[in-house]
């Protein structure tokens, strides 16, 4: 028997509808939940004194510091690295089989989990290079560790400018850097940002790599080679430990509304550029 | 080898191929000073690829390779010290589907220009006023020029393309089939702009439609299967070909 279209339709539209619903109850409900415990602890104070007591009493003002230090310094290697390596592989190769051996490489590695970016930066930064448990081989594993998610999101936005602006460039005697420069990047532009917003938090909720590369110091860092502990790192130790569940949960909202500011200013950010330019 | 003066572009035994394939067939035309040449043929003839070949965009497909030489003003652009970017100065091309870049109305003007690094203002100002009024876009658009190129009909934004392609004031102009996507009004806008711009620039119209051809080029050449079969002047193309194809091409029997 054959269901009239007619009711096929409806059956989709509820089934993708039901889908979408759950997915966002799901993550409302999560946001919720810390915030409701993490909120009443969150406060001017707790922000910014220092903690007592292994982080049973006191604030997060040294975890705040090294929250924004980890992933500034990350995004600092990494973007710069991964876009240019982006816009070499899309408009200065031939597709080839490197270049899809490259393609399968940073596959490979955006799939790697963290932990193991976590031990080869233990084994290289802290250990071989002598750098210790700092900032700099916090900041430097977790370069590693965006870098490909960061080459693979610009790759696919700068492929997706129209090859036609590429030619009307050229035509006018552009060079291919100045077609680069002038047409493909200012389009690529939005999908470019999507995967730095994207490696940033990704850095700023890692944990497993910030252990083993910048350790768990509760001192404020006075170099960039003095060992510190992120919101995640410190939410991890707190409930693990069982030291403070209210604290914990207090570092639990303060990251996530973290996340959602550094989201929320990129995308004004770009919508800004894209505004202008049009 | 010409007679005639006046010469701009002279190919000869032009070949070209993409990897195996051959493309074009020992092309040997000589397209003159500021004339309209307009190219007709079916589709596959490889008048578009011809038309490419005169300012090296085939060069930007992979595979592409040629054999012979095309001269402009004498000097083999494929193999001297005419580099490809000067090239694309020299000879514009206009594509058949409008592109604007996705920038100002202004700044799709000067673009060209100002990768040669003309940055005063004024001489900007000057030579988009100079442009758009030879692409009969200024009186449309003199309010609008902060405007992104892409809020522009099809219509405006290819005249937006040849007023960029003015701009650099090139000696020879390229257009394929520059209205294939364009309504009637559109399409007699930028005929009468080539009328008016071949006496200052050498014109070569890749075109689908026959009678574009007959409204406006000098002389016709006609392309069949990568071959160059006939080309003389467009009146006698059109009321006197010397081979039957050319014939039945233009009065429809096959293309």
């Amino acid at each position: 028997m054959r269901v009239s279209p007619k009711y096929t339709q409806i059956g989709a539209v509820t089934i993708l509808g039901a889908a979408t619903a759950f997915t966002v109850a799901i993550l409302i409900f999560i946001i919720i939940f810390v915030l409701e415990k993490g909120l009443p602890v969150l406060s001017f104070n707790f922000l910014f004194t220092n903690p007592s007591d292994m982080g049973r009493s006191g604030g997060i003002l040294p975890i705040l510091i090294g929250t924004v230090l980890l992933p500034v310094l990350a995004i600092i290697v990494a973007a710069p690295l991964g876009i240019c390596t982006s816009v070499y592989l899309v408009e200065f190769t031939l597709e080839s089989r490197v270049t899809r051996l490259i393609r399968f490489g940073t596959d490979c590695l955006a799939g790697v989990p963290s932990i193991i970016f976590g031990l080869f930066g233990f084994i290289f930064f802290v250990t071989i290079l002598g750098m210790g448990w700092s900032i700099m081989s916090g900041g430097l594993s977790l370069a590693l560790m965006i870098l490909p998610t960061i080459i693979r999101t610009s790759e696919e936005a700068i492929r997706a400018v129209p090859k036609a602006y590429r030619e009307v460039s050229f035509s006018l005697g552009a060079s291919r850097w100045q077609t680069v420069r002038k047409v493909v990047l200012p389009n690529a532009l939005p999908g470019v940002v999507t995967g730095v917003v994207l490696g940033i938090g990704r850095s700023i909720e890692e944990t497993a790599v910030v252990i083993f590369t910048a350790g768990s110091s509760l001192l404020i860092p006075t170099s960039l080679f003095d060992s510190t502990r992120t919101m995640a790192v410190h939410f991890y130790i707190l409930a693990r430990e069982g030291l403070s569940m209210e604290n914990a949960y207090g570092t639990a909202a303060s990251l996530i509304i973290a996340v959602l500011i550094v989201n929320l200013t990129a995308y004004w950010m770009m919508h800004r550029f894209i505004a202008k330019r049009n | 080898m010409s007679l005639e003066k006046n010469i701009k572009i002279d190919t000869r035994h032009l070949n070209l191929y993409f990897f195996e394939e051959k493309i074009l067939k020992d092309i040997n035309l000589e397209i003159t000073s500021n004339q309209i040449l307009g190219i007709i043929g079916p589709a596959g003839s490889g008048k578009t690829t011809f038309l490419r070949s005169l300012n090296r965009m085939n060069e930007l497909e992979p595979g592409s390779r040629i054999e012979g030489q095309i001269l402009l003003d004498g000097i083999d652009i494929y193999n001297s010290e005419l580099d490809v970017i000067s090239l694309r100065k020299r000879v514009g091309i206009v594509f058949a589907l409008p592109v604007a870049l996705p920038m100002s109305i202004y700044e799709n003007v000067v673009y060209g220009v100002r990768l040669s690094g003309i940055k005063d203002k004024a001489r900007l100002d000057e030579i988009v006023e100079k442009s758009l009024s030879a692409a009969f876009l200024w009186d449309e658009l003199k309010d609008r020029l902060n405007l992104s190129g892409l809020r522009l009909s099809g219509g405006q934004q290819q005249r937006l393309c040849l007023a960029r392609v003015l701009a650099m004031e090139p000696d020879v102009i390229l257009l394929d089939e520059p209205c294939s996507g364009l309504d009637p009004i559109s399409t007699s806008w930028i005929e009468d702009a080539l009328i008016e711009l071949k006496k200052n620039y050498t014109i070569v119209l890749v075109t689908n439609n026959t009678m574009q051809a007959a409204r406006v080029a000098d002389k016709t050449a006609f392309f069949l299967m990568g071959e160059l079969l006939e080309v003389g002047l467009t009146k006698q193309i059109f009321t006197a070909p010397v081979k039957q194809e050319t014939n039945d091409y233009i009065t429809g029997r096959f293309g």
